[in-house]
């Protein structure tokens, strides 16, 4: 059992530390005004004929923006790339010939390479917000919307 | 030194060309007369055309095929890797019954398989064929849908499943090609085909170019149905169609995910009713949500065949209404929910996804559209989230889906009974490691929760109930519970509770790619951790080997009994409709 005497210490302790982080990772663009994007408010419609983004995610588009999320399992060390999900991913569809992605994932391409945490632990990504059909030309990886230029710390 | 090191190579290099030439299909393989498939001979070395003598029944094999065969002089493998020589015959037939026994040579090589050719009665036994598959239901999942469902007293079920009436039975071996293990594809294949194959494959033989379009194909249930009759189709499953036990009624690839491809090969042989999810598959790259990579909109091109489309239950109900023939119904981007979520938790991704039909809505419209036609059907009804979450050793969630699957069993049960002209088979396509031991018992003394798990006649009896008689316990977190236990699975945090906040996640991969215990579930009251007895690289528990259970009741049904291969239960089907014979004009 946790008592709570304790726990507000060590999670002030921790917020402490994430922002000093967050500070240290995102060097200069921390200065810069991030709208935070979640990823509940991606898409306005769910339907099976498909998926409708929602106005924030189009008036985002081309700015600055924070998404919080998990780090996919890369699909090779080296990738240009990572995937952005909203919960950690218990399955590795990039290994197993018939595992799908969910739907609403966010692609990451980082402006500097960074090494790749554990893909339990949350991350918050800083980038250029783009939408629209990409396929990514080195592996053949498709998405809908991605983040250029981007960084991330853990939170 | 360098001498032992250059024998070892050419050993090993010895021990390598000295594996067997391959014969496709493969030695034992079971042929019904007049069905197509592709004949494939692989040399393991290059040859020489004119060294291939192949013979059938001591005959040249091109006058008892009456084709001629493409000889490849080099098949290629990984990095232009050669492989051998290749010869390939593709949609060969065989007319009449009988045992072939095929020798191939070539230079040093030779090989010999033999084919059983099989005809089937003149005449069909039964108008209509309704195969229901519960992927994944093993033992445990039939014993604890009765207890949950219907009860029991002083150790005698209070009621039966629908499953439970059936008259005759059989144990199924469901082993692949390649392995004594098994997955949904190759499966739900041997049903379909008459032929087994490897795990992953559908509908071909998997050969050993990478190209996985490419393999020895055999032909499917459906086509052998559109060949030889004028049926309709049904195809109806919660998962994505063009995941692997739906497109085994019609696909050929040697890679289940290419699932793209897979919703072609159903426009190829369009079922009359098609009803699930996977709706990603069918929308151009473009449309968000899309999992294409293509320009193609399938929604459209089943649209201009013919098909009247359905997005939720409501549309369903009203295109089941209509005399259009032909039914898509898409309800889900995905997979779509377990029963336990979309009926009753609401969890899951049902708040996207807020009006899925379920198993029984589907069986019934589809019923109702294919007992239309005079000449009779085949309807394929698979209850997929069995297996999806017994997966992740989500057990509430995966008998709640066999009670619904036993509820579609009804379906077909009450349509057999003013049709007695079926056949219905109850089956499931492989089993997984999981057992019940007892009960899980809150009232227990103990602070542990392994203290409450009742064993012997600790286990008592668990206390669900069905106050409204819909079939379904009023609710899966009782006090004194069913106890359903895995024999592996990845690393995890064992709850001994029912997850009612969305489907258990045992385990989440780590930077090394690793599947670790989720931490989410660590401080669920009493946890306590599991360490997984497979591979760090496996997600979630896996299928076993163990027989499946058959049963069936209606003409034809006669044919199971005793032990049989998987692809035995296609023969019984081909002879229930007497595919043998052309019954078209």
């Amino acid at each position: 059992m946790r008592t709570p005497d304790r726990s507000i210490p060590l999670l002030t302790r921790r917020q402490a530390l994430v922002l000093a982080g967050a500070a240290a990772m995102f060097g200069s663009s921390v200065a810069r005004a991030a709208e935070t994007l979640g990823f509940n408010e991606l898409y306005s419609k769910f339907g099976v004929l498909g998926l409708e983004f929602s106005d924030k995610v189009k008036q985002l588009t081309g700015r600055q923006v924070a998404i919080r999320g998990f780090m996919a399992p890369p699909l090779k060390a080296e990738a240009a790339f990572f995937v952005l999900t909203e919960i950690p991913m218990s399955i590795c569809p990039f290994c197993s010939t018939d595992a799908d992605w969910p739907d609403n994932i966010v692609v990451v391409y980082l402006g500097e390479k960074q090494t790749f945490v554990q893909p339990s632990a949350p991350i918050e990504v800083r980038g250029t917000l783009e939408m629209g059909s990409w396929t990514d030309p080195e592996t053949g990886f498709l998405s809908l919307l991605r983040l250029r230029q981007a960084s991330y710390a853990t939170v | 030194m360098r001498n032992l090191f250059a024998t070892l190579i050419a050993t090993t290099f010895l021990a390598g060309a000295a594996q067997a030439t391959t014969i496709y299909p493969l030695d034992r393989a079971t042929v019904l007369t007049g069905s197509p498939f592709d004949f494939k001979v692989e040399f393991n070395s290059v040859v020489k055309p004119e060294d291939v003598k192949v013979t059938v029944n001591g005959e040249d094999y091109k006058a008892v095929f009456g084709s001629e065969p493409e000889f490849v002089a080099e098949e290629k493998g990984k990095e232009d890797k050669v492989l051998g020589s290749a010869l390939v015959l593709r949609g060969l037939t065989i007319a009449n019954a009988g045992a072939y026994k095929i020798e191939v040579s070539a230079g040093s090589e030779t090989k010999s398989v033999t084919w059983d050719v099989y005809g089937t009665s003149e005449t069909p036994k039964a108008k209509n064929i309704i195969f229901l598959i519960g992927d994944g239901l093993s033992v445990a999942h039939r014993t604890a849908a009765r207890i949950m469902s219907k009860g029991m007293t002083e150790g005698k079920a209070n009621g039966r499943l629908n499953m439970d009436e059936m008259d005759r039975m059989a144990f199924v071996g469901t082993s692949a090609t390649d392995a004594v293990a098994t997955d949904s594809a190759n499966t739900m294949s041997a049903y379909m085909t008459g032929h087994k194959t490897a795990v992953n494959a559908l509908g071909v033989y998997a050969d050993r170019t990478p190209d996985s379009l490419d393999d020895p194909k055999v032909e499917t249930f459906a086509e052998a149905l559109r060949r030889q009759t004028k049926k309709s189709i049904g195809i109806v499953s919660p998962a994505e169609v063009e995941d692997a036990t739906p497109a085994a009624v019609v696909s050929h690839t040697r890679k289940r995910g290419d699932k793209a491809e897979i919703v072609g090969m159903l426009l190829d042989v369009k079922p009359d009713v098609l009803l699930g999810g996977g709706s990603a598959y069918f929308l151009g790259k473009d449309t968000p949500g899309s999992k294409r990579k293509d320009d193609k909109d399938y929604i459209k091109l089943f649209q201009d065949a013919g098909y009247t489309l359905a997005t939720d239950k409501a549309e369903l109900e009203k295109a089941a209404g209509t005399n259009t023939g032909k039914i898509l119904g898409l309800f889900h981007t995905g997979n779509m929910d377990s029963t336990l979520d979309r009926e009753f938790l609401k969890k899951g991704t049902v708040e996207k996804f807020p009006n899925q039909p379920g198993l029984v809505d589907m069986t019934k419209a589809a019923l109702g559209e294919l007992s239309k036609n005079p000449e009779g059907f085949f309807l394929m009804v698979e209850a997929a989230n069995i297996d999806k979450m017994s997966h992740p050793l989500d057990w509430d969630r995966a008998v709640v889906d066999t009670i619904e699957f036993d509820q579609a069993i009804g379906v077909a049960r009450e349509f057999a009974a003013k049709n007695p002209d079926t056949l219905i088979v109850v089956t499931g396509d492989h089993t997984h490691g999981v057992s019940i031991i007892g009960t899980v018992d809150d009232e227990k003394e103990g602070t542990e929760m392994r203290e409450k798990v009742g064993t012997y006649a600790s286990a008592g009896f668990p206390n669900y109930t069905d106050e409204n008689g819909d079939g379904y316990p009023d609710k899966i977190d009782v006090t004194r519970r069913l106890f359903l236990s895995a024999n592996n699975g990845p690393d995890h945090y064992e709850t001994f509770r029912p997850k009612l906040d969305g489907p258990f996640v045992p385990a989440v991969q780590n930077e090394n790619k690793e599947y670790v215990a989720n931490e989410a579930y660590k401080d669920v009251p009493g946890a306590v951790f599991v360490q997984g007895n497979i591979p760090k690289e496996g997600d979630s528990g896996v299928h076993a080997v163990d027989d499946i259970v058959l049963q069936s009741t209606g003409p034809g049904s006669e044919g199971f009994k005793g032990y049989m291969e998987q692809s035995d239960v296609y023969r019984v089907l081909a002879d229930t409709f007497a595919l043998g014979v052309k019954q078209t004009q």
